[in-house]
């Protein structure tokens, strides 16, 4: 038992010393899984605190769950790609200053042989079609960015959201488990456009893969934003840091480096700061 | 079936290279494990001895309250820790969300139960005679307490092992009050919750292999620790 007790003691100063700050306190941000399961964020951290010094932290969770964790003053900023509920967050004085970072796309995939008909429409007319042909579609259901963009293209489509047609499936989870629930039933699912390249090349050829069947209508781009708690409303946030970082990822020098930026060998994100 | 074979070897790679993510991944689950399980321990074992020695009104109650906490989901718990520890909660000014201490006191809430109960439980299955028998020798309060346990001390190590092995297993707390944050606060079970979010299954499959050898490698430590006892 007193191995125990040394690992305890050992690992508190450790823990103590890394808690401590050592030289710039590191800046705590909360963002969407998108940025940090596609790996942009292992090639910004490093960049960041070699340019500035500051390490990066980040918890990656869903955009809702993010903004949660801003109103709360858990987190110094936000790298998140909802911008309704971002407007909202800013009206309420929880955050300050939200400058527009990149965007990337979502598109809607399907099975190849594609039963309602979806290909090359415009978003909510494919989901339009969807729902007639009573097809199934799989939603993430969890508030996710991904989630309040496929709600905003039923209100586009002007339908109410179909919670409990049977052909509507939600998921709760992840956009990965959800692709792959889709992939399960045949069914049509709106992702992100990283999900999705990851999503195929793992999955090989096969004629049960999902295939990209609407892509480029400018309704379908997702835009990520950065923002800094309110520290008028949290003044336990380092918002220097959160300052430095949103100056620092919206420099033309990082712009270009999210722009060269390739998941499995194809380009992801396009630069948006002004 | 060819993510277990390629996972089996994954784990092998992972070890055998010295993969720093991974090795980072099981110093914080080792860390805050140990931490969770010496907290449940010391404020466990004392409850537990209280609960099943001294008799007092109200006990049953307390008793099934306890056995009834045995099944507390880990989420909820998870909820309720970010709920105290969130910097606008009434904990807020210590500043351990997003810390493995954080998880610690998490994971001890989760773990308190299971030592209570089966310390109490151990306590009560001693053979009725013990206490009079100390009390005659003439015991103190102090030898009376170190006495019946060291008489448990089977039950004791046996509550330890399920208050460990429910701690290092969980993931809820860890995600919610520890974040997930890289090099920081990720455990093996958050990176196997991460990994599989990504669709790297047979990643996912290779750290939950590791967490296993982890456990395996406690309980023989722990089998040496009762020859020791036995003898």
């Amino acid at each position: 038992m007193p191995r125990f007790v040394q690992i305890a003691i050992v690992c508190l100063l450790v823990v103590g010393s890394t808690v401590a700050p050592a030289k710039g306190q590191p800046v705590i941000m909360a963002t969407t899984t998108s940025t940090d399961n596609t790996g942009l964020l292992d090639v910004l951290a490093p960049a960041f605190k070699k340019d500035t010094g500051i390490e990066l932290r980040w918890v990656a969770v869903g955009t809702g769950k993010a903004l949660k964790m801003g109103e709360n003053c858990d987190v110094d900023v936000l790298f998140v790609h909802a911008p309704d509920a971002e407007t909202a967050f800013l009206v309420k004085g929880f955050g300050l200053d939200r400058r527009p970072v990149m965007t990337n796309d979502f598109v809607i995939i399907g099975p190849a042989a594609d039963p309602a008909g979806a290909k090359g429409r415009l978003a909510g007319r494919a989901l339009k079609a969807i729902a007639q042909a009573g097809a199934v579609f799989v939603s993430r259901g969890d508030l996710s960015g991904t989630h309040q963009k496929e709600l905003s293209l039923w209100r586009m489509a002007d339908m109410a959201v179909p919670d409990k047609a049977p052909w509507y499936v939600q998921t709760g989870q992840g956009m990965i488990k959800t692709i792959l629930v889709a992939e399960e039933r045949g069914g049509y699912a709106l992702t992100d456009r990283g999900t999705y390249i990851k999503y195929a090349a793992a999955r090989r050829a096969g004629s049960h893969v999902l295939k990209v069947l609407v892509e480029g209508d400018p309704n379908m781009l997702n835009h990520y934003s950065v923002i800094a708690v309110n520290p008028r409303r949290c003044p336990s946030v380092n918002h220097q840091a959160a300052v430095r970082f949103a100056d620092w990822v919206t420099s033309a020098a990082v712009q270009e480096l999210i722009g060269s930026f390739k998941l499995l060998g194809k380009p992801l994100f396009v630069p948006a700061a002004r | 079936m060819d993510y277990i074979l390629e996972a089996v070897m994954q784990a092998f790679r992972l070890l055998s290279s010295g993969d720093a993510e991974t090795f980072s991944a099981v110093w914080a689950t080792i860390c805050v494990s140990t931490m969770s399980v010496v907290l449940t321990l010391l404020v466990g074992v004392p409850l537990g001895f209280f609960l099943g020695y001294a008799d007092f009104p109200g006990k049953r109650p307390v008793r099934t309250l306890v056995d009834t906490l045995l099944s507390i989901p880990t989420v909820l718990i998870g909820l309720l820790v970010y709920a105290l520890l969130t910097r606008r909660g009434p904990l807020g000014g210590l500043g351990l969300l997003f810390t493995l201490p954080g998880i610690a006191i998490g994971q001890t809430i989760l773990g308190l139960p299971i030592v209570v109960a089966m310390t109490a439980t151990g306590v009560e299955a001693l053979d009725k005679r013990l206490n009079p028998t100390l009390l005659t020798l003439g015991a103190g309060p102090r030898q009376i307490l170190m006495t019946t346990l060291w008489e448990t001390r089977f039950s004791l190590g046996l509550a330890a092992m399920a208050a460990y092995g429910r701690i290092v297993s969980e993931v809820g707390i860890s995600m919610m009050v520890g974040g997930n944050i890289k090099w920081h606060t990720r455990t093996i079970t958050t990176a196997i919750a991460l990994e599989t979010g990504k669709g790297e299954f047979a990643l996912g499959i290779a750290l939950g292999l590791i967490l296993m050898l982890l456990a395996f490698a406690v309980n023989l430590a722990t089998v040496g620790l009762r020859k020791r006892v036995k003898r």
